[in-house]
C-alpha cells in the first residue's frame, strides 16, 4: 500500500489498520465467549446474591459473580500461590483469545507481540488476605508474592510471561474507560511496529475490602431484587450493580493478520478519549472525535453500546450525548451490561466483544431489566429481546470512568 | 532433634509455590538439580524459606540461602542451623 499524504482516519500516513482476530470472555452470565454470547442473546442475567463472602451485614448484597470458574482448570499449579482471582480470570480469557485467533506467539518475532490491559482494582482479594496476615500474625506471614500479586499491571505481566509476549506492554488505569483506552494503546503499539497485541480488561474485586471501596463510592443500587437493581436509563434507576470479569481480545495489524490467514471479527476503526470539565460532560466530544478518527459520520453508526451508569443524572447526561449526535431515538442503543453489572475496566472490553459478535451475527443484544427508557432519556433502547432486521456494519462503544474519564470506540465489520 | 528431609522440602515447595508440569519432584536426581530447573525462582524460594523459618522457628541467612542453588545445598544449610540450635 502506498502511503497517502492525508489519511481520512487522522492516523499517521500509512498507519496500519488494527483488526480483532480473537476474543476471550469471563463474564457473570457466561464463561467463554460463545457461552456468554448465547446467554446475552437469551437475556440471561448473571446478577445474583453474593456468595464469595458473607455479605449479610452489608447494605448491598447483589453482584455479578462468575459461577463455576475452577482455578486449576485454567491456571498452572505454579501460578496458583502467586495469583489473585482477577489474574486467574485474565489468564483464562487471554488463553481463549489467543486460541481463538489461532495465533502461536512462538512463531512471532521475539519482540513483536505484547500485552496492554486495563485494571481498576488489581488483585484486591489477595491483598486483603496478606493485610490480614500482616495485622493478625505479623510480617513474617505475608506472602512473598504480595510484592506483585496485588498490582494493577500484574495481569499484563502474567499473560506476557505465560505466552512469551515480550513486545511493548503495559497497563492503563482509567476506571470504566480503561476497557477502551487499553485497546487504543494496543493500536498505538501496532502503529509503532508491533504485529499482535493481547488487550482489553478483566476486573474482579468481590471481597470485603473491595466491597468497602465500592460502597464508599456511593453509586451502588440498594435494591435487593436482582431483576430490578440495575436499570440503565429507567425512570426508577437508583444505581448500579458491581460485577467481575471482562474480555481480552487479540488485536493485530491487518496486513499480518491477512498474511497468516487469520479470521477477522472487525476493525478498531476509531477511538478518542476526553476528560470532563467541572460541570461539563465531554462524552459526546469523545464520540465525535472517535467518528472523525474512523473517517465516519454519525449516520454511518448502526448501533450504540452505552456506558449505562444506571443512575439518573449520569443516564441523562449520556442520553444527551447520544441525542446530540444522532437526534432523539435516532440510533438503536443497547446495554448488555445490564446482565453482568458494571465490571469496572472489564465492562467496556466486554462491550467491544459484544459489538464484534453483533456485527458478525447481525443481531443487537438486548438491554434487560429496563422495560422502557425514562422520558428524559429519549433513546431507541433495544429492550426485552434481541433486534434483527437492519444491516449492522458499524458500532459505537461508549465508556465512562469515575473521576471524569470518557472514551469512545468505533468498531467496523470485517 | 528436628531435621528437614527432602520429602519435607518438596512438600513445602509444592504448598508454597506449586509444581511445574513436566518436573518430577520425586525423581532420583532432584537433590542435585538446580532449583531453577525444578521450576522455582528466587521468589518461590523466598516464600518457602519464610514458611520454614516460621514452622521450625529458625532464622536463615538470606545470602547463604541465595547461594544454595540445589535442594542438597539448601537442606545442608537448614539442617546446620537446626542442629546448631539444639546444641546451643
Amino acid at each position: 500500500m502506498t502511503a497517502p499524504t492525508t489519511d481520512p482516519s487522522g492516523a499517521p500516513a500509512g498507519a496500519a489498520t488494527a483488526v480483532f482476530t480473537g476474543v476471550g470472555v469471563t463474564a457473570p452470565n457466561g464463561l467463554g465467549s460463545e457461552a456468554w454470547w448465547q446467554a446475552v442473546l437469551r437475556g440471561e442475567s448473571g446478577i445474583r446474591p453474593l456468595t464469595r463472602f458473607d455479605a449479610s451485614r452489608y447494605p448491598v448484597r447483589l453482584a455479578g459473580e462468575i459461577p463455576g470458574f475452577v482455578d486449576a482448570d485454567h491456571v498452572p499449579s505454579r501460578l496458583l500461590p502467586q495469583t489473585d482471582r482477577v489474574t486467574r480470570l485474565s489468564l483464562a480469557a487471554a488463553k481463549e483469545a489467543l486460541d481463538d485467533a489461532g495465533a502461536d506467539p512462538a512463531q512471532l518475532p521475539e519482540y513483536g507481540a505484547g500485552v496492554v490491559t486495563a485494571s481498576s482494582a488489581g488483585g484486591y482479594e489477595f491483598g486483603q488476605r496478606e493485610l490480614e496476615a500482616l495485622w493478625s500474625k505479623g510480617g513474617q506471614h505475608v506472602s512473598a508474592y504480595q510484592s506483585f500479586a496485588w498490582f494493577y499491571a500484574v495481569n499484563s505481566g502474567q499473560i506476557s510471561i505465560r505466552h512469551g509476549l515480550r513486545g511493548p506492554s503495559g497497563v492503563i488505569v482509567t476506571e470504566g474507560a480503561g476497557g477502551l483506552d487499553a485497546v487504543a494503546q494496543a493500536r498505538r503499539q501496532l502503529r509503532k511496529g508491533a504485529t499482535l497485541m493481547v488487550t482489553g480488561a478483566v476486573d474482579a474485586s468481590l471481597c470485603p475490602w473491595g466491597w468497602a471501596a465500592h460502597l464508599a463510592e456511593g453509586r451502588m443500587s440498594h435494591v435487593p431484587d436482582p431483576a430490578r437493581a440495575y436499570l440503565p436509563f429507567d425512570a426508577e434507576a437508583t444505581g448500579h450493580v458491581v460485577g467481575e470479569g471482562g474480555a481480552l481480545l487479540v488485536l493485530e495489524d491487518a496486513e499480518s493478520a491477512r498474511a497468516r490467514g487469520a479470521r477477522t471479527y472487525g476493525s478498531f476503526a476509531g477511538y478518542a478519549a476526553t476528560f470532563d470539565g467541572p460541570d461539563t460532560p465531554r462524552l459526546a466530544d469523545a464520540a465525535r472525535l472517535a467518528l472523525a478518527d474512523a473517517g465516519l459520520a454519525a449516520a454511518d453508526v448502526d448501533v450504540v453500546f452505552a456506558d449505562a451508569a444506571g443512575e439518573r443524572a449520569a443516564d441523562r447526561a449520556e442520553a444527551e450525548a447520544i441525542t446530540a449526535l444522532f437526534g432523539p431515538r435516532g440510533v438503536p442503543v443497547t446495554a448488555p451490561k445490564s446482565m453482568t453489572g458494571r465490571l469496572l475496566s472489564g465492562g467496556a472490553s466486554l462491550d467491544l466483544a459484544a459489538a464484534l459478535f453483533a456485527l458478525r451475527d447481525q443481531v443487537i443484544p438486548p438491554t434487560t431489566g429496563t422495560a422502557r427508557p425514562a422520558d428524559d432519556c429519549p433513546l431507541d433502547l433495544v429492550t426485552g429481546a434481541p433486534r434483527t432486521g437492519t444491516a449492522l456494519r458499524t458500532a459505537l462503544v461508549l465508556a465512562r470512568g469515575r473521576g471524569g474519564f470518557n472514551a469512545a470506540a468505533v468498531v467496523r465489520a470485517a | 532433634m528436628r531435621h528437614l528431609e527432602l520429602t519435607d522440602l518438596t512438600r513445602l515447595l509444592r504448598e508454597c509455590a506449586g509444581e511445574d508440569e513436566g518436573v518430577d519432584l520425586d525423581g532420583d536426581d532432584v537433590l542435585d538439580t538446580l532449583f531453577l530447573d525444578l521450576g522455582y525462582d528466587s521468589l518461590a524460594l523466598l516464600q518457602t524459606t519464610g514458611r520454614i523459618e516460621r514452622e521450625y522457628e529458625i532464622t536463615l541467612d538470606e545470602e547463604a540461602i541465595d547461594e544454595a542453588e540445589t535442594p542438597r545445598k539448601y537442606l545442608e544449610l537448614v539442617n546446620r542451623v537446626l542442629s546448631a540450635r539444639v546444641t546451643a
